[in-house]
């Protein structure tokens, strides 16, 4: 098991080589001169253009800049974006911020998309069964704007559960409704699954001879079902929360959430190679050890799985 | 067909309850057609201490029947009439409550297939020891071993930190088995506990089930489709026929003077208990051949196929880049006549069907020779191979499996003829209704799909296919095990008139002596890639030299059972 996890981690290195890359020549090949759009309309004095390019190395070949980023990054400093601000500052701004979005998202998608699905797969055409199903795919047609705006009119202006927007004070509490319209897609696909799934393993022989065993009804589903059926779903999971982590960029504009999907979309409007990389870097870390995770987890579940082979 | 009471209502004669008793026994089943009566009028009557076998083909109620007493009917079933007396107690509707009380302590179970029975996310310790706490019994690591080597698994202790996945086949039914006893059952419900399962392991599985449960005083309901291994390991036999007990007495009895139809024609197309005798059916073949073949004919007939010190070297990986050898089949060497079958028989994992790959020219031999009709197979160019498989069809095991389930009857039969591009769109026509009728199914199957079509029809499809290219040499692997008896008995002798008719060569590869018995002329015996005996059929069965076949031989069910001439 140590040495998969080690191997996992050395492929690390050549997808985060070959990611922070390819993002940032993309940044680079970007039309336009993100020095010129930081003075907007005023034509700033040529020598001031030419301190701040080469300030920030934009005056120097795209091998050198890559490079430079490169060493930056191994000595744990990450540069100062175009605002003069410390990259890293704003990075340790941002991150818990969505970490926190995501983890929740998460949480109630694992935790209502699980039950929701163990319950309809259970009494597969019952009443329960037709309307989650039902309500799940009107939740999946719905697109996450309008589910968006919709929820920060009624809950957050209307009804005034919630604040509407989040801003500067982020919090689990503020956090909630956007990590329920965040959350709330994804949580219609893990019932789906997870409902497949139960009603697929419920007919399995060996559930029929747990019963036959004389265990209890929930003893059962527990022990012989749920196990069972949670080797998909958690995968699914897995790979979402490396998507959730990345940002809703649209949840995080409607609601104004100062975390990484924000940052990253102005970051790409500005044309700042730096932070654009550095936050994609991040994230190719977190995206590595979810799935890292999500294969232990795998191989926990279904002890038939076994890597180091 | 009539349906006659076969009460048998020992409980008035010997004044001991019966454990067991099912009168008029109906079951529903609530389907996309309407309701469907898979179970009427059924009797049943299990004294404390007896074994009782139930007997009939899949879809006879025969499994419905056992699952009703311990109340695991599907979701789509129930009990629409009768009663299930346990002791006394009507269970037929007794509650959810009642039934998970009963399930593990009184009434146990063993499942029929052991590879999909255990679940294979949890150790098979754990297994043992939630049956042992849902049933309030001591769980301990030693009561879990204990019940464990009392199934007769060596090692118990630290077989029960293993998964299923880690265990074969024998030993996961003993994992069964052991869970099905751990508590001490008045009843065990057994279905089809052994039928995945090699002979010989069957064998040695089911004389310990007989061992402990006649330690334990344990009455066992058996369900079995195979007559003759009822008639050896019960002490009475229910023959249930399209949901309805058609006859039941004691099994001797039943064997050596079946009244109803249908029991008949089991007792005579049992292959078990056909083994004694010769085929009826062959001898005729064999005889028209000889009339049809010229004598030059016959006399060129020697080796039509020649196996030649042939082996197959597989790599098993282990770890990094490391690998061994082994060899699934290993200098194996054979003729087959013209006109004749030969059989190779041999355990799971024996090589056989390996062999039957290689001569297919489906997989490359490591070592060795094949040659057919005096031509090595494997200098073979492409275009000659193409020409080959035109000589040499295949039959495969799972009739469900090897029909494509989007082509229509018509369209699989004919699709080996388009390939080879044999006539015309009328004359392929033509040539597909002459295959329907020699495989006797009716023109009305072409526009059928294979879901449409019983398990015995499917297999008729397939050799209808086989057949389509007037081959010479048919390969047939396993391909009569996945069949009812009955149905099995019906394949067999389409097989022989074929071969007769036709003048085919068959090389029959099979786990099943009793097919052998039927069907073969010459068999050969594998064991670990090895031939170990080679001979003609009588020679074989009535003097086998080595160790291995006599115990082959003795696994066969009901081999033992001395029958009367009249029925043998």
């Amino acid at each position: 098991m140590i040495r998969f996890i080690l191997r996992r981690l050395l492929q690390v290195i050549p997808v985060f080589l070959g990611t922070t890359l390819l993002v940032y020549y993309m940044v680079f090949a970007l039309p336009g001169d993100p020095i010129a759009a930081l003075f907007g309309d005023r034509q700033p004095p040529q020598a001031v253009i030419d301190t701040l390019r080469s300030q920030y190395h934009l005056d120097q070949p795209f091998w050198v800049q890559y490079g430079l980023f490169l060493k930056n990054l191994f000595t744990f400093n990450l540069g100062n974006d175009f605002t003069g601000q410390p990259i890293a500052a704003s990075l340790a701004r941002v991150f818990p911020v969505t970490a926190m979005l995501a983890i929740e998202a998460l949480a109630i998608q694992a935790i209502f998309g699980v039950a929701f699905g163990v319950f309809a797969g259970l009494r597969r055409g019952g009443w329960f069964d037709s309307t989650v199903l039902v309500a799940s795919l009107v939740v999946i047609a719905i697109p996450t704007f309008v589910l968006g705006f919709v929820f920060q009119l009624v809950f957050g202006v209307q009804l005034g559960w919630a604040k509407p927007t989040v801003g500067a004070n982020a919090n689990w509490v503020t956090l909630l409704l956007p990590a329920v319209v965040l959350g709330l897609v994804s949580f219609a696909y893990v019932l789906r699954l997870t409902r497949a799934s139960v009603s697929e393993n419920m007919n399995a022989d060996y559930v029929r001879t747990a019963t036959a065993k004389g265990l209890s009804r929930p003893r059962v589903v527990m022990a012989h079902i749920l196990r069972n059926s949670l080797i998909p779903v958690v995968t699914y999971l897995g790979a979402n929360l490396g998507g959730l982590m990345g940002g809703a960029i649209v949840t995080e504009g409607i609601f104004n959430v100062p975390g990484v999907g924000n940052k990253l979309y102005q970051a790409v409007l500005r044309s700042e190679g730096p932070t654009i990389v550095s936050i994609v870097s991040v994230l190719v870390l977190v995206f590595v050890v979810a799935n890292l995770l999500v294969d232990l987890l795998y191989a926990w579940l279904d002890p038939r799985i076994r890597y180091d082979q | 067909m009539t349906t006659p009471d076969v009460r048998i209502d020992e409980a008035n004669t010997t004044g001991v309850r019966p454990l067991l008793e099912i009168r008029d026994l109906a079951i529903t089943f609530k389907t996309g057609g309407g309701e469907v009566q898979a179970v009427r009028n059924a009797h049943l009557t299990i004294m404390p201490g007896e074994t009782v076998a139930i007997v009939g083909e899949s879809g006879s109620g025969k499994s419905t029947t056992a699952l009703a007493a311990i109340g695991l009917l599907p979701n789509n079933g129930r009990v629409s009439g009768g009663q299930i007396l346990l002791d006394g107690e009507d269970i037929a509707h007794a509650t959810e409550q009642r039934m998970i009380e009963l399930r593990g302590n009184t009434i146990g179970m063993v499942p029929q297939d052991p590879m999909s029975n255990l679940n294979p996310v949890w150790k098979i310790g754990y297994q043992v020891r939630e049956t042992l706490r849902a049933n309030g019994r001591p769980s301990g690591p030693d009561d879990i071993a204990k019940v464990l080597s009392q199934a007769g698994l060596p090692d118990a202790k630290r077989r029960a930190n293993q998964y299923p996945h880690e265990f074969s086949g024998g030993m996961r039914q003993r994992a069964l088995i052991a869970i099905g006893l751990s508590c001490q059952p008045r009843l065990l419900i057994a279905d089809e506990p052994t039928s995945a399962l090699d002979v010989t392991v069957q064998r040695q599985i089911l004389d310990h089930l007989e061992t402990m449960t006649n330690e334990l005083g344990t009455s066992v309901l058996l369900i079995t489709h195979d007559l003759g291994l009822a008639a050896e390991r019960a002490d009475k036999v229910v023959v249930m026929y399209q949901g309805r007990v058609v006859e039941a007495g004691p099994s001797l009895e039943l064997l050596r003077n079946p009244q109803h139809p249908y029991t008949k024609r089991l007792v005579e197309s049992a292959p078990s208990l056909a083994s004694r005798r010769i085929q009826v059916a062959k001898e005729q073949g064999v005889e028209t051949t000889d009339l049809l073949a010229p004598a030059a004919e016959t006399a060129k007939s020697d080796a039509f196929l020649q196996i030649q010190d042939l082996r197959k070297v597989y790599k098993l990986r282990q770890g990094l880049g490391k690998a061994t050898d082994f060899a699934a089949v290993d200098g194996v060497s054979f003729d087959v006549r013209r006109g004749t079958t030969t059989a190779i028989v041999g355990e799971s994992g024996s090589g056989k069907s390996t062999v039957a790959k290689m001569v297919l020219q489906l997989e490359k031999p490591t070592e060795g020779r094949i040659l057919f009709d005096g031509v090595d197979t494997s200098a073979l160019k492409p275009a000659e191979l193409f020409k080959f498989r035109r000589r040499v069809q295949p039959i495969f095991q799972d009739p469900y499996g090897s029909l494509d389930p989007m082509y229509n009857i018509f369209r699989t039969i004919e699709e080996p003829l388009r390939v080879h591009k044999i006539g015309d769109q009328a004359s392929r026509e033509k040539k597909v209704r002459t295959l329907l009728d020699q495989v006797a199914l009716p023109q009305s199957a072409m526009q059928r799909y294979p879901n449409e079509l019983s398990g015995g029809q499917r297999q008729r499809v397939a050799i209808a296919r086989a057949l389509a290219l007037d081959p010479e040499v048919i390969i047939c692997d396993e391909a009569v095990s996945a069949l009812d008896v009955l149905v099995q008995a019906q394949v067999l002798n389409l097989l022989a008139d074929l071969q007769a008719n036709l003048g085919l060569t068959y090389l029959f590869i099979t786990h099943d002596l009793a097919v052998v018995r039927q069907i073969a002329d010459h068999v050969c015996v594998m064991e670990k890639g090895r031939l170990v005996e080679t001979g003609s059929t009588d020679e074989v069965f009535e003097s086998p030299q080595q160790e291995y076949t006599n115990a082959l031989l003795n696994a066969i069910p009901g081999a033992k059972l001395m029958l009367p001439p009249e029925v043998a």
